[in-house]
């Protein structure tokens, strides 16, 4: 579903050049889950961006459900993920003035759907996450879990081909990640193919795949049977 | 995105911040409504002068006797120097004109009216029964001069209402006698009040034939000759008429000055419409300096919001949307503030017609839309930088700021 072939993303910092990914290849099946772990800086973040596509690579060709993504302009990147790419991050990113409906609707919203189809998908996340005694509160009246359901649930609204969580447990404490980690991998269970990005090896080890970089390259990619 | 749907986030995007947007509004309404309410007084100035004016009729020529050697249809043209009068006589030579309507001649002068040991001095104006017409005067009650010959000086007057209170109080005035400057002359109407006309206060004036008026200004000239054309179209040819006349009967000489209503009006007009464009030009400057609060405080927005735009960019906005979204925000203030600015100017105006009645502040339409068209326009501009800033924001550095 996900193929990258021979990517490489150049960073100059101060003059001098940054290799953040050298030469990556890496084939991701529908319904995997994977756990990207590495030292801090060692380009794992990178490697989810361009799977994300916020970040285009400098070489290397990028496959997406068959169709070839480096070369094309921003309204069909922002439309791809839109509809093929959910993210989770480590700081929730939610937005305060909106309401946790709100924040679940906002990627429905921005695919142009409609209304009535915006409420019926968010009633059902809203319930299926447990938040729906939180349903009209704003970020700042939720705890951190909760927050992070939220994000979930905006991320799995328009349901994407590949959910990429970015450290989604960085930000909480001990209960509530693993609470957000079972979620993840509830979703995993159903079908959903799952990507996260953690230096915690105790989630990562958990994946079926796990994948360590290291300098911009991949150096492990153990599968766990 | 639906259009719908960018109104409603930018909305609530205004909304979370109560007091930036209520400055911004402010900046605008401001704006519009300076341009609103000056244009509105300027406009209320020209339609005061025109009204003026036209309340001796658009179709009117005026003659005058002698000759201003500067002939230019100016208000300086009014004041002529006579080496030969107007008379009665050339009056009736007019009258046979095929493009003239009306006719009436004018002598005036300034002399003592009393009845019963009550005196005033008053303005007198010696005329025809067309003169009501000519000039719109109303009648209060009893009529207006008798449609006669002029040659007869039937000593009768119409008197203006101030006047008939000042010499008769709560009594009846009809037939009853009073003294113009020695001659005894019947009182036969009383003029409704209009304020002024020709320069003179309806209200406190005496009007009567123009034959005794000659004879008790013991002078046979005419101070004017008041002609209105049948329409408006012949007044050139009947201007023509005029000068050929008068020249056959003043042996050869033409020496009388001929205005139109219609040109000293539209001179006038023009002024201040003039002045209307420049003072609602120069308000216009207040909205060009709320356009640059707008892209200062949305450029200050969008370094706030910095996170918000990364993120709806990972969630699938194209640079387009987020511009859209950025410049419909602006839109949104622009024409909120706008409309509150022409609500505040109308109200303004109201106000200022409510100190001073006789300027009719109606801010004319095409100040109105043309204020908030430059509302729009400058939102729109002045948004453009900013929207384009948080396009070009890079997802990932703008999510990492946290």
């Amino acid at each position: 579903m996900i193929e990258l072939r021979d990517v490489s993303r150049i960073f100059s910092v101060g003059g001098q050049e940054v290799r953040a990914m050298d030469r990556v290849s890496l084939a991701i099946e529908p319904g995997e889950y994977i756990s990207i772990m590495g030292p801090s800086g060692s380009g794992k973040s990178t490697l989810l961006n361009i799977i994300g596509l916020l970040d285009t690579p400098d070489s290397g060709t990028y496959l997406l459900e068959g169709r070839e993504v480096t070369s094309l302009a921003d309204h069909q990147l922002a439309e791809i993920r839109s509809r093929k790419i959910g993210f989770i991050f480590q700081f929730f990113h939610l937005i305060p003035r909106l309401t946790a409906v709100q924040n679940i609707e906002l990627p429905l919203m921005l695919a142009g759907v409609a209304k009535k189809q915006r409420g019926r998908i968010s009633a059902r996340l809203i319930e299926e996450f447990g938040l729906a005694s939180r349903h009209s509160h704003r970020p700042d009246e939720l705890s951190g879990g909760q927050r992070q359901r939220v994000a979930i649930a905006r991320a799995v609204a328009n349901q994407p081909a590949v959910l990429l969580a970015d450290e989604p447990t960085g930000n909480l404490d001990r209960a509530s990640g693993a609470e957000i980690i079972d979620l993840l991998e509830d979703l995993n269970r159903r079908g959903q193919t799952l990507v996260v990005v953690t230096h915690d090896p105790e989630i990562g080890e958990r994946a079926g795949r796990c994948i360590r970089v290291v300098d911009g390259r991949i150096t492990d990619d153990s599968r766990r049977d | 995105m639906r259009p719908a749907d960018t109104i409603v986030y930018a909305m609530r995007s205004l909304g979370s911040n109560t007091v930036r947007t209520v400055l911004m509004l402010l900046a605008m309404s401001i704006g519009v409504a300076s341009v609103v309410l000056l244009t509105g007084i300027g406009n209320g100035a020209r339609l005061y002068i025109v009204d003026q004016f036209s309340s001796l009729g658009t179709n009117l020529v005026i003659i005058i006797p002698g000759r201003a050697e500067t002939a230019s249809n100016t208000p300086a043209t009014l004041v002529g120097q006579t080496p030969r009068e107007l008379t009665l006589d050339d009056m009736k030579a007019l009258q046979h004109g095929d493009m003239v309507g009306r006719i009436a001649p004018l002598t005036i002068g300034e002399l003592n009216a009393d009845r019963q040991g009550k005196e005033r001095q008053v303005p007198v104006l010696g005329s025809t029964a067309s003169m009501l017409d000519i000039h719109h005067l109303k009648m209060e009650s009893g009529t207006f001069l008798p449609d006669e010959g002029a040659d007869i000086a039937r000593p009768v007057c119409v008197i203006g209402a101030k006047l008939y209170q000042e010499l008769f109080g709560q009594a009846p005035a009809l037939n009853e006698v009073i003294r113009l400057g020695g001659f005894r002359c019947r009182v036969i109407g009383i003029l409704a009040s209009q304020g002024r006309s020709l320069g003179f206060d309806t209200q406190e004036m005496v009007v009567v034939p123009v034959a005794f008026a000659q004879m008790i200004f013991d002078n046979h000239g005419l101070f004017r000759i008041l002609v209105e054309a049948k329409d408006q179209s012949s007044i050139d040819r009947l201007k023509h008429f005029i000068s050929r006349t008068i020249k056959k009967l003043h042996y050869g000489e033409e020496d009388i000055t001929i205005i139109t209503q219609d040109s000293v009006l539209k001179t006038f007009d023009k002024m201040l419409r003039v002045l209307t464009l420049t003072v609602g030009g120069i308000a216009a400057i207040s909205l060009f300096v709320a356009g640059i609060l707008i892209m200062n405080v949305m450029l200050m927005s969008v370094a706030q919001r910095t996170a918000e735009i990364g993120l709806c960019k990972a969630l699938g906005a194209s640079n387009f949307q987020i511009m859209a979204l950025l410049v419909s925000e602006a839109l949104l203030l622009s024409a909120i503030g706008g409309l509150s600015g022409i609500l505040l100017g109308f109200a303004g105006a109201w106000i200022t017609v409510q100190f001073y009645p006789t300027l009719q502040t109606t801010p004319p339409f095409w100040a109105v839309a043309a204020a908030m068209a430059t509302a729009l326009s400058t939102g729109l501009l002045f948004s453009l930088l900013p929207a384009r800033r948080a396009a070009c924001l890079d997802p990932i550095q703008a999510l990492a700021r946290h």
